[in-house]
């Protein structure tokens, strides 16, 4: 054996000894956890797409035009379309609240950001029924002025602006805090003001989390099932999201046309999926910049 | 711009940050505020900036109350102890920020642009306007925000802790290039700082603050040569403490009379400070105090000696020629030359190091006839 070669085993032996473990046990758990993926992940969203053009290609496309789910589709957007924006404001809002400011009542803050999270779709639902309701306080009220917010587009807006509503602000507080206050008393010490400081220091520091956390609450605004399930009354053409069409499609025997309406939801995840990840690389890069700041 | 802090006081979930404070700053003064973690000075500079409001007490800007302009119109320069830097902004403009934020009178781009390419000359960064903080050494990093606090024009320039995460070379090249500024600029400037050389060297005035409470105000010669409290004596430079008996005017350690002046303390306890330089050894076989070494390292061209003395083995550091030869263990004899007596009931800077030896053997003093009363 030349001197070369002994260095270069005598490295090899190094960065084994570094990593930990042998070639045997790295590629088993790399197949572990490759086939799991596999089995629980890729496999049903294949199904999907394969379900979706089992009946041929003008099945597909006749149900994705079908008046019913244009007009799915339609409410859809419209809902995620007022629920982000919306939520938006709330949780940039509470996050600068939560985290540039000391104040009482903080953690109590903080836990009903969570709410959402913990307490099951269903029951968030059925908030809403029981706060608008015809035996409640506020339904005949709002009924007698012709507000309709039960099994209307309303209901589902506010059920949906609820369940999104931890996503954006849950993204932007562990940043902010991170971060700390001292560059916008900087800025204040330097003369600018509240509104001025907020947009030209804070906005800027946390805009990739930011965009990051309106992708995943608009992912979820798009899909959510339960909540909306109890607020809308599945009047088709009316009140039908697109995940709520899906299910009464599945339901009347028209699988095919569930999965092809059902495809275009997965395309909607991948899309956003794709996205994030691209974010995420970009997202990653500054904030190891920040961190050697 | 002269800056006066009457009776502020600032408490933090019941602990007093600052307990009745009043300083006086004068136009173009360089001050520092030294003392421990946790004494309050960087409250006290926050409260002076309007970062902080005192909960009594007030400051004054020449006279007026500061309190009464909003923190954007106080026209103060603060330098944050990480610098603070606008992460997402390129050091251009960093430092344009305080003019293009300005409402009233605000420049024309390019006068601000001219005024940028300034500052840059001043803190000799030029030719770094394009980059992004990231890019720049912890030096450069400090230069550039000091140019952003430099741009508004301020009254009073505020720095925190403004060496504290450089490494020591830098630091000290900094520290003239700052001393060089002021003279140049003739800011009223207070400084935060723990670090005593760098107070002691750069400040026209040394504020040295312990507990939320200014212990002693005054030039680096008098803090250094006569500290008012022992709590100056100990933060500021080496210092060991022996507790000595006061009666009919004089000192006494275990009954031998010190020769220094205790002004007009009363009877009875007392602490005696030493710095190394109060302390000699005797090698003319005068009187003395007897001792033994613990230990020795070498300073410079000095041999700093640790030794034990008095009944309860104090422990006492001087220096002594390095041409001496001194070894552990050994018996010697020491003279105190100087040092400042402090009446009982006053407490120094906690020096650890310093602490007594639990297990005391008295073999050796017994063999020096010290023990034999």
């Amino acid at each position: 054996m030349t001197e070369a070669e002994k260095a270069a085993t005598a490295q090899q032996r190094r960065q084994k000894q570094a990593i930990g473990e042998g070639p045997i046990t790295r590629g088993v758990l790399i197949a572990l956890a490759l086939a799991f993926l596999g089995v629980m992940l890729i496999a049903p969203l294949l199904v999907v797409f394969i379900e979706a053009f089992g009946r041929g290609v003008g099945v597909f496309f006749e149900a994705l035009t079908s008046p019913h789910t244009l007009s799915a589709l339609q409410l859809t957007l419209l809902v995620a379309a007022i629920a982000v924006p919306a939520n938006l404001v709330f949780g940039v809002a509470a996050a600068w609240a939560i985290a540039k400011f000391d104040f009482k009542g903080k953690a109590f803050l903080l836990t009903l950001i969570d709410l959402p999270f913990a307490v099951s779709p269903v029951v968030s639902g059925l908030i809403f029924v029981l706060l608008f309701g015809a035996n409640s306080a506020l339904g005949p009220l709002l009924d007698s002025y012709g507000v309709k917010i039960l099994f209307a587009v309303p209901g589902i807006v506010l059920a949906t602006i609820f369940i999104t509503f931890p996503f954006i602000a849950r993204e932007l507080i562990p940043l902010m805090q991170q971060q700390g206050s001292s560059e916008e008393e900087a800025a204040i010490s330097l003369g600018a003001g509240g509104w001025r400081t907020f947009f030209l220091v804070t906005l800027p520091n946390v805009k990739w989390g930011l965009l990051y956390g309106v992708l995943l609450c608009n992912a979820r605004a798009m899909g959510e099932f339960g909540a909306v399930s109890v607020v809308s009354g599945h009047i088709r053409g009316q009140t039908n999201t697109l995940p709520l069409h899906i299910e009464i499609l599945y339901h009347d025997n028209k699988a095919a046309a569930a999965f092809a309406v059902a495809s275009l939801l997965a395309l909607l995840a991948l899309v956003t999926l794709a996205v994030k990840s691209i974010l995420e690389a970009r997202f990653a890069g500054s904030l190891a910049a920040q961190r050697r700041h | 711009m002269q800056v006066r802090v009457a009776n502020v006081s600032k408490n933090y979930a019941g602990m007093a940050a600052l307990a009745d404070v009043s300083l006086t700053v004068g136009s173009g003064e360089l001050v520092a505020l030294l003392g421990p973690s946790g004494s309050g000075k960087t409250t006290l500079l926050r409260t002076i900036a309007g970062l902080e409001t005192p909960d009594t007490g007030i400051v004054y800007f020449n006279d007026r109350d500061a309190s009464e302009k909003r923190i954007q119109d106080r026209g103060v320069g603060f330098v944050f102890q990480h610098y603070a830097l606008f992460r997402h902004m390129r050091v251009m403009d960093n430092i344009a920020f305080g003019l293009r934020a300005r409402r009233k009178n605000r420049p024309k781009e390019s006068d601000i642009r001219q005024k940028v390419m300034e500052l840059l000359d001043l803190v000799q960064l030029s030719g770094l306007e394009k980059r992004f903080p990231s890019q720049l050494s912890g030096g450069q990093r400090q230069r550039v925000a000091l140019a952003r606090a430099l741009a508004i024009e301020p009254s009073v320039l505020l720095l925190d802790e403004p060496f504290g995460a450089l490494d020591a070379r830098v630091r000290k090249d900094l520290r003239r290039w700052l001393r060089e500024l002021h003279e140049r600029t003739g800011h009223t400037t207070l400084f935060v700082t723990h670090d005593q050389e760098e107070a002691l060297e750069l400040a026209d005035r040394v504020v040295v603050m312990n507990k939320g409470q200014i212990e002693q105000s005054a030039t680096p010669d008098e803090i250094y040569d006569t500290p008012a409290t022992p709590f100056v004596f100990s933060f500021i430079g080496e210092s060991s403490v022996i507790p000595v008996t006061i009666g009919n005017g004089r000192a006494t350690l275990d009954e031998r009379v010190i020769d220094l002046d205790v002004g007009a303390l009363p009877d009875g306890p007392a602490q005696l400070y030493l710095r190394p330089e109060d302390v000699e050894m005797v090698t003319d076989g005068g009187p003395g105090i007897p001792g033994l070494v613990v230990s020795t390292r070498r300073i410079g061209g000095m041999r700093r000696v640790t030794i034990e003395c008095g009944l309860a083995r104090h422990r006492i550091e001087f220096d002594a020629s390095a041409e001496l030869s001194i070894q552990n263990s050994q018996r010697v004899q020491v003279r105190i030359i100087g040092g400042r007596v402090y009446g009982a009931g006053q407490e120094g800077y906690a020096t650890e190091k310093l602490a007594a030896s639990a297990t005391a053997d008295f073999k050796w003093a017994k063999a020096e006839g010290w023990l034999d009363r």
